[in-house]
């Protein structure tokens, strides 16, 4: 079932380790994998195939193209992530450490170039670079990744006696993710950019770092939201989508028809759903963005409330393992790694599936793993790669 | 590691818990707790409805000449969907389209705006039906215009030019009947509500009554009373349409049901000489003048008249002054029009005087309290004294006019008109029931004999907002001396220092009223009984209810259910039921009085106050003898109410006629004329010659037959077939256009 991630695929590629003499040993990388994690997220990309050729397929065929393209993309996209994960977990971190500054570099001249004429806007969002042969990228995701390696990094150098990070670590953790923070901002992603301030956030504050340092951020995050819609530096159509999940009936055919048409959807699906491909909101089509940002309102409507739930579970399952990978990692790198990748999945989770449910604003930003899309597919399976790195390295 | 970093991540596992808790949380909220309305909205999302509006009914008189009808008006409407496709909005195309029908850009521009869209104006201004269904913006176009639109079709993409039915009221023989007609108006918010709440809890079939947001419904008079049978049941188009608005397909259609056609017991004929006389009569009065102002004329501001069979109570006009062309009303009333039939300036010339005003009936009542008299214990076969003041406690109450008459026999006291006779039967009878509190279980024979003959509470007739009229006995005193008290007892204490400035004695007099309204203002004097005995003070009627008093002394005691609807017809001419109300009961008097009281008030016409008009008409009452009995009715700050109530024959009672004229004069000064007029057409009086087949209705006597309708539309009219093949209307088919 797991296509691409066979043993022979990664057995060239792993440097032995004096523990490790057989693949399905006791001590073999397989054995001491987090199989919980692997199965949730594999279960999520698959769920995911479902949902977006549900999604799709009656558009395809409206326009005489391929109804799978979409979930074979999705396929594809997850084979290319899993070995972009697979080297993410077995890249001893020390080594990672040492290519954490081109990840970095390399995201933020990413996010250069959108702002450049080689960007391309696609939502009101100037965030993907388009490259030959039909591939597009999205840089604020790898940014995401450099921003976990990096400020795991930065505040885990050790300090003579010192267990806590000192006042001038954060200051140059906080310069280090202002630089992507503000390019994102630019763009403007604004799902992206909060998405990247909780992360930043919840590092720090898991680093141990002084409480001053925690409340002030979020002192400064409140103030700057507020600042923010005073002074106008949030565009119209941004605070419209903002505002309208407050009240989506205000305008139902304008910035609040996507959160008015995601709800009807999800509520229509009651408690045992309409049935894979039997959705009527979504065979329609009236959800705007489905495959992408609303991705969960297929399920929604779709699998009905116990399928929703079991989605929900399954990214439980991920939180939670990423969880006990971050409390029981063996120092305050592979910690602060776990940390950062917990609060991004949460956060950005948190923030897609509550916008189809008119809990949280419209800013778009994709369902880990369920979500059409390259980018944040590769990204979100380094994640997994890194997590399951920290995994190893502990009972190394 | 630290202890911090533990303890944060231990808050930050709560924190990851608590957010996937909250989702969980909304999901039940919307999956579960509010599916329904999910669903429900769903199921608006995929589909549209587009509706085509029923023909309503007609409203026919008794003959079949129509008093409403639709007709065929070429109404050009552009579709929204069109207009949005335009790159401009379709401003370009309104203004082509504006330019044909030769009306400002602006207004057609207004009329294509959804209300509650930003820019768009109120209600009826803006657009309130659904975006899926084309916009009228005229029902004026003329074939020409139509052509334009319909030879250049790529200029006018999704602009119809089709013939619609609007409606009309076509006055008949000039017959406006503006009152009993009604109007039509656009449906409220709230009516849609209160009927889409209606259906909810009843079965299917109810719902096929419910409203739609671009229906007409009926506000007033016979549109109204009878809007559910009128209005038909329109076709329903039901269209599944995709996430961009594309139509993909039909899933349902209904073709319009036509509305059943009202027949009424009206004759337009009747009707029109009722409402030329009752305007000839306030036109008299105003020319009068007033005995009691030192000459100053009537003001005559408004009135009523009432024509009525007094078998069945079926209304054969019934006409109302000041009034107002009804056609007004159609497509809109225009804030202007408004203004002119619904405000204090214009003295409301939307409300029917005849079923909506109240006035003290006055003398006329003296047959409702004659009735009473006899029940009280007082003979009919004996003299009375009538002089022109009799004693109440230490005041004297004065005859009409101070006449006095001597002793004369009750026939003749009715002839006369003497108060002072009822004066002394109310107050006597007054003082055996006890004065001021009366005996347990005592029943005031003049108040009981007023609620037999159905006054104080409405009569039932099928029109909407009548009014009670108020019987003004002791339960009315108590009950509006606890509703004023307060007032009245401040006033008892301040004064009227606002009117003392200008006039010391009336201010003093005021002072004086309202302490004793303070004090005792409940009590049921002997001046009040008095007063009710002759229609005076607080009690009042409406015409409709005097007529109907005056149907029951002529038929022998019945008290019909006026009615104006005759029957239901549906659009394919087939009868569907008759309307046939029940009388209320019977008026709680012999046969004997009865008989005795119409012998009494045939002699008002023939040698009392009744006789002047017919007189002077030349009247033939050797062959159509009238009974009659005026009123002059004394209202405190105004001039004198006019009443004229009367019947005829006589002999064989066929109808009630009953004219009132607030601030008129006298009863036979300016309403007998009129009533006499009303006569010579119901009985097809020329001269001194009466021939009932120029009656109308023809006969004498309101038809049985009922007009035939045919499928098509077109009227058979009673007695003339022939004739009426011009007036009929084509029927509306959608399919019609140029």
């Amino acid at each position: 079932m797991t296509a691409g991630y066979g043993p022979a695929s990664y057995a060239g590629t792993r440097r032995p380790t004096a523990q490790s003499h057989s693949l399905l040993g006791k001590e073999s990388v397989l054995r001491r994998l987090d199989w919980a994690l692997l199965l949730a997220v594999l279960a999520m990309c698959f769920v995911g195939t479902a949902l977006i050729y549900s999604a799709t397929h009656q558009a395809a065929l409206e326009h005489g193209t391929d109804p799978q393209a979409f979930a074979k993309r999705h396929l594809l996209n997850t084979g290319i992530g899993l070995l972009l994960g697979t080297a993410a977990s077995l890249f001893d971190y020390r080594v990672l450490r040492a290519y954490a500054p081109v990840v970095y570099v390399l995201s933020l001249v990413g996010l250069v170039a959108v702002l450049s004429p080689l960007g391309v806007t696609i939502n009101g969002s100037h965030s993907w670079i388009v490259l030959p042969a039909g591939f597009s990228v999205q840089p604020s995701e790898l940014a995401k990744v450099a921003l976990v390696v990096g400020m795991a990094m930065l505040l885990s150098e050790k300090r003579d006696a010192e267990d806590v990070p000192r006042n001038t670590d954060v200051v140059l953790v906080l310069v280090f993710s202002a630089l992507p923070l503000g390019l994102v901002m630019l763009q403007p992603d604004l799902g992206t950019a909060l998405v990247i301030s909780a992360l930043v956030l919840g590092v720090i504050a898991v680093s141990g770092a002084p409480s001053r340092w925690v409340l002030g951020l979020i002192l400064g995050a409140v103030l700057t939201a507020f600042v923010a819609i005073q002074v106008g530096f949030l565009k119209d159509y941004q605070l419209e989508r903002f505002t309208s999940f407050l009240d989506p009936a205000a305008d139902p055919k304008g910035a609040g028809y996507n959160v008015r048409q995601a709800q009807i959807a999800i509520g229509s699906g009651g408690i045992h759903g309409q049935g894979l491909l039997e959705g009527a909101q979504t065979q329609g089509q009236f959800v705007p963005e489905q495959q992408t940002d609303f991705i969960f309102t297929v399920a929604g409507e779709e699998l009905g409330f116990v399928g929703a739930v079991g989605l929900v579970l399954l990214l439980g399952i991920v939180l939670w393992r990423a969880l006990r990978i971050a409390v029981r990692a063996e120092d305050l790198y592979g910690r602060l790694v776990a940390t950062g990748v917990v609060c991004w999945f949460t956060f950005q989770a948190f923030e897609n599936i509550g916008m189809t449910l008119g809990i949280m604003p419209v800013t778009g930003v994709p369902l880990p793993f369920v979500s059409y899309g390259g980018s944040s597919m590769f990204a979100n399976l380094v994640a997994i790669g890194l997590l399951q790195n920290v995994h190893l390295r502990r009972e190394a | 590691m630290s202890e911090r970093s533990r303890l944060r991540l231990l808050v930050l596992q709560v924190l990851v818990l608590s957010l996937l808790m909250t989702l969980l949380g909304r999901l039940w909220y919307v999956q579960v707790v509010a599916k329904e309305n999910y669903v429900r909205a769903a199921a608006e999302n995929r589909t549209r409805e587009i509706v085509t509006p029923a023909a309503r009914g007609m409203i026919l008189d008794s003959a079949g000449r129509p008093l409403a009808r639709n007709h065929t008006a070429l109404v050009v409407s552009i579709g929204r969907t069109e207009m949005l496709r335009q790159r401009d909005g379709g401003r370009a195309l309104v203004a082509r389209v504006a330019a044909v029908i030769d009306q400002p850009f602006a207004d057609v521009w207004t009329k294509t705006r959804l209300c509650g869209t930003p820019g768009a104006e109120s209600a009826p201004r803006c657009w309130n039906g659904s975006p899926y269904q084309p916009i009228p913006v005229t029902d004026e176009a003329d074939t020409a215009m139509a052509l334009q639109i319909m030879e250049r079709r790529e200029d006018f993409p999704g602009v119809t030019a089709e013939l619609t039915a609007v409606r009309e009221y076509p006055a008949p023989l000039k017959a406006n009947a503006a009152h009993m007609l009604g109007y039509l108006g656009p449906v409220t918010d709230e009516e849609l509500a209160a009927r889409a709440a209606e259906a909810d809890v009843t079965t299917g079939a109810r719902k096929e009554t419910v409203l739609r947001r671009t229906d007409l419904i009926g506000r007033s008079g016979l549109e109204r009373q009878y809007d559910d049978e009128l209005r038909g049941k329109p076709g329903v188009k039901t269209l599944a349409v995709d996430h961009r608005g594309g139509v993909s397909g039909v899933l349902s259609e209904s073709e319009p049901t036509p509305g059943n056609h009202l027949v009424t017991t009206i004759d337009s004929k009747v009707q029109a000489v009722a409402e030329r006389e009752l305007l000839a009569a306030i036109k008299r009065a105003r020319t009068t003048g007033d005995p009691n102002k030192g000459g100053k004329r009537y003001k005559a501001d408004s009135g009523a008249i009432v024509v009525m069979d007094v078998r069945t109570g079926a209304i054969v006009a019934m006409a109302s002054w000041p009034t107002y062309d009804p056609n007004i009303w159609v497509g809109g009333i225009s804030t202007k029009d408004y203004q002119a039939i619904a405000s204090k300036k214009s003295n409301y010339p939307n409300q029917s005087r005849a079923t909506q005003g109240e006035f003290a009936p006055a003398s006329t009542f003296k047959a409702v309290s004659l009735p009473a008299a006899v029940k009280a214990g007082y003979s009919l076969n004996r003299s009375y004294s009538c002089p022109s003041a009799y004693p109440i406690g230490s005041t004297m109450k004065s005859n009409y006019e101070s006449r006095a008459y001597g002793t004369i026999s009750m026939r003749r006291a009715i002839e006369v008109s003497c108060d002072t006779i009822f004066y002394k039967f109310a107050y006597e009878t007054w003082l055996r029931m006890g004065k001021l509190h009366p005996r347990k279980g005592a029943k005031d024979p003049f108040t009981e004999m007023a609620k037999g003959f159905g006054l104080g509470k409405p009569t039932g007739i099928d029109l909407p907002s009548e009014a009670d009229g108020r019987i003004a006995d002791r339960a009315w005193k108590e009950a509006y001396w606890k509703a004023t008290r307060e007032f009245y007892c401040a006033k008892a204490k301040t004064g009227y220092p606002e009117v003392a400035r200008t006039d010391p004695t009336r201010a003093a007099y005021l002072r004086r009223l309202s302490r004793e309204n303070c004090v005792d203002g409940w009590a049921y004097r002997g001046g009040d009984a008095a007063n009710f005995a002759i229609g005076q003070g607080d009690t009042t009627a409406t015409p409709l209810q005097m007529a109907r008093v005056y149907a029951a002394v002529a038929n022998g005691g019945t008290l019909v259910t006026p009615h104006v609807g005759k029957a239901i017809i549906s659009a394919e001419g087939k009868l569907i039921r008759r309307i046939e109300p029940k009388p209320a009961g019977k008026v709680p008097s012999s046969p004997e009085t009865l008989r005795w009281l119409r012998a009494a008030l045939r002699g008002v016409t023939e040698k009392g106050t009744g006789r002047g008009p017919f007189f002077r008409a030349e009247f033939p009452l050797a062959k159509v003898p009238v009974a009659s009995k005026t009123g002059t009715g004394e209202v405190y700050g105004k001039q004198s109410t006019s009443w004229f109530s009367s019947y005829a024959p006589a002999e064989k009672p066929r109808y009630a006629v009953v004219m009132m004229v607030s601030q008129g004069g006298t009863g036979s000064g300016t309403s007998g004329p009129a009533v006499a007029e009303v006569y010579k057409t119901l009985f097809g009086i020329s001269g001194q010659k009466v021939d009932l087949a120029k009656a109308n209705p023809p006969g004498g006597r309101p038809p049985t037959q009922l007009p035939e309708i045919r499928l098509d539309g077109t009227v058979v009219q009673l007695g003339s077939p022939m004739l009426n093949q011009a007036s009929a209307l084509p029927p509306f088919r959608r399919e019609d256009g140029p």
